[in-house]
């Protein structure tokens, strides 16, 4: 029988690289003659250059995400004195009731995803309507990797290396009318590839939607995703597209986007739809209202050893006050949670 | 003692489940939060057992082999075994031994106040199992004992406050839960009882 007893003062495989290891294997890519060596070099030593965290399941990129890489700004946002959460931790461990509620489900289940081609739709109160293919919807932006701490509604948390770039680049490209007053977000229905949109039994009315106010999707840190740990956005994640806004509970930040729509109403969102009483549109994250059937007082960072439960104190919003607190200013948060 | 081995076997079977759990606990094979999953697999074992536990009757009903309440009350026990652990888990990775939170939790949730409830009535189904209290409680005891039906209800309302997307997995535990309760009706009991005695009784021993 094998027992491994990892000690609190091990190293975490998700200790992030060192940054002089790291700055310097970018100074090597970026000599042309080093580019021509690593495309001589075979695919696995390739992926092995490629990822940037230890045990980094290397994905299939498309190729305008593989393009992109170069130009990334490598953490244009860190978190301080907090361990990135690891890879497999990140990707075994989801909420992605599309293919399944069990947190195993989705990375079990969302192999039957088909992110290329993808299309997404924008409509609504915008000047620029349109459907565009993923790669030409991308092609304005350039990405930026946002190390954030994500806190799930169910009283858990991560910090999660994303990338992406922020919604209000977006908003410029796309031109909201006078009347835009919030953005809706909505994720992809096919019941085909998602089998929990299958199920009879579903209280959720597909497709998964949210929803934030315009002011809010302009605040820089919010984002839309396309990749996390330095690749593409596994599959269970919310491959190919999807939003990040850090300061509020997990669920809002919605996986799989295919639409996004500008609205001069108040979207009506999914879990608020199942049971308004204990999700609110803003889902901000607060330590002081408590959801109905437990305390947001308290958090479970993850992972969360068995004999040394990792629990720590929410902060308000998240972290995130000195940036977002403004926008709530004169809202009574109790009533709007 | 009659069914020794089928009484060992039950045994190991219920108490090796847990240990099992712990171990890939332990390993990290139940992910980056295993103490959530071990309350929630206890949880949800306290109410399969509790269902196990309930079968017993009918089936002896049916097969006519006594070999099945032989063990109803070892599995009541283990009910209250897994319901124990399901508490201390809670108490642990979930509150982290918060007292002062323990209290808010007992008085602001209801599913909270429900599984509470459920733990109370099982703790006094546990410790009047024995024979002596059998003894002391006469026909009180019976009666006492019949608190295993409400256990049920608070057992599947606690659960389905818990669920909330999919109710799915609820509605197979409580559908088979239903049953069990329905096979008690008095005059199906008795229509059973009947059909039993028609057909020869086959003793399984699995």
């Amino acid at each position: 029988m094998l027992i491994k007893i990892p000690s609190t003062s091990d190293c975490k495989e998700s200790d992030v690289t060192p940054e002089s290891f790291y700055l310097s294997r970018r100074a090597l890519l970026g000599g042309s003659l080093a580019g021509l060596a690593v495309s001589a070099m075979p695919g696995w030593a390739q992926a092995e250059e490629a990822s940037r965290y230890a045990e980094v399941e290397a994905g299939a990129a498309p190729d305008w995400f593989k393009g992109k890489l170069p130009t990334t700004k490598w953490q244009a946002v860190t978190v301080k004195d907090e361990t990135i959460t690891p890879f497999k931790d990140a990707t075994h461990y989801n909420n992605f009731y599309e293919f399944g509620t069990d947190k195993g489900d989705p990375a079990q289940n969302a192999g039957s995803l088909k992110t290329e081609p993808w299309s997404v739709v924008i409509d609504g109160e915008v000047a620029k309507p349109g459907r565009y293919a993923l790669e030409d919807f991308m092609k304005p932006y350039q990405l930026e990797e946002r190390i954030y701490r994500l806190r799930c509604v169910e009283a858990w948390s991560m910090v999660i290396p994303w990338l992406g770039f922020p919604i209000s680049e977006l908003l410029k490209q796309v031109e909201p009318t006078a009347n835009a007053k919030y953005i809706r977000f909505e994720t992809l229905q096919d019941p085909k590839t998602m089998p929990g949109q299958r199920s009879g039994f579903a209280l959720i009315d597909w497709p998964y939607v949210e929803g934030l106010r315009l002011d809010e999707a302009m605040n820089p840190l919010a984002i839309l995703a396309v990749g996390m740990y330095g690749r593409e956005l596994p599959n269970q994640n919310g491959a190919p597209l999807r939003l990040v806004v850090p300061w509020k509970y997990g669920f809002k930040s919605v996986k799989s986007i295919v639409r996004i729509s500008l609205t001069s109403e108040q979207p009506k969102t999914t879990w608020q739809s199942i049971a308004a009483s204990e999700y609110g549109f803003y889902a901000n994250v607060n330590p002081t209202v408590d959801h109905p059937r437990w305390t947001q007082a308290h958090e479970r960072r993850l992972p969360s050893g068995l004999f040394s439960p990792n629990i720590r104190q929410t902060e308000m919003f998240n972290g995130y006050g000195e940036q977002v607190a403004s926008l709530y200013a004169g809202l009574d948060l109790r009533k709007n949670y | 003692m009659r069914f020794i081995y089928w009484r060992v076997s039950v045994f190991i079977a219920a108490a090796v489940v847990p240990m099992y759990w712990l171990y890939q606990a332990w390993l990290f094979a139940l992910g980056p939060d295993p103490g959530k999953v071990l309350v929630d697999r206890l949880g949800l074992g306290t109410l399969v057992l509790l269902l196990i536990t309930l079968a017993m009757t009918p089936l002896q009903r049916t097969t006519g082999w006594p070999g099945w309440v032989a063990v109803r009350r070892q599995l009541g026990l283990w009910c209250f075994t897994y319901v124990s652990l399901h508490m201390l888990g809670y108490g642990f990775f979930i509150l982290g031994f918060d007292w002062t939170q323990l209290g808010v939790e007992l008085v602001k949730r209801p599913y909270i106040i429900v599984g509470a409830s459920g733990f109370l009535a099982l703790l006094a189904l546990a410790v009047t199992s024995n024979r002596s209290s059998q003894r002391r409680l006469g026909v009180r005891w019976k009666k006492l004992h019949r608190l295993v039906y409400v256990i049920l209800g608070l057992g599947l309302l606690h659960m389905l406050w818990i669920v909330r997307a999919d109710l799915k997995e609820w509605a197979i535990y409580a559908s088979i839960g239903v049953l069990l309760l329905v096979l008690r009706i008095p005059a199906i009991a008795r229509r059973i009882k009947r059909s039993q005695t028609r057909s020869t009784p086959i003793a399984t021993n699995r």
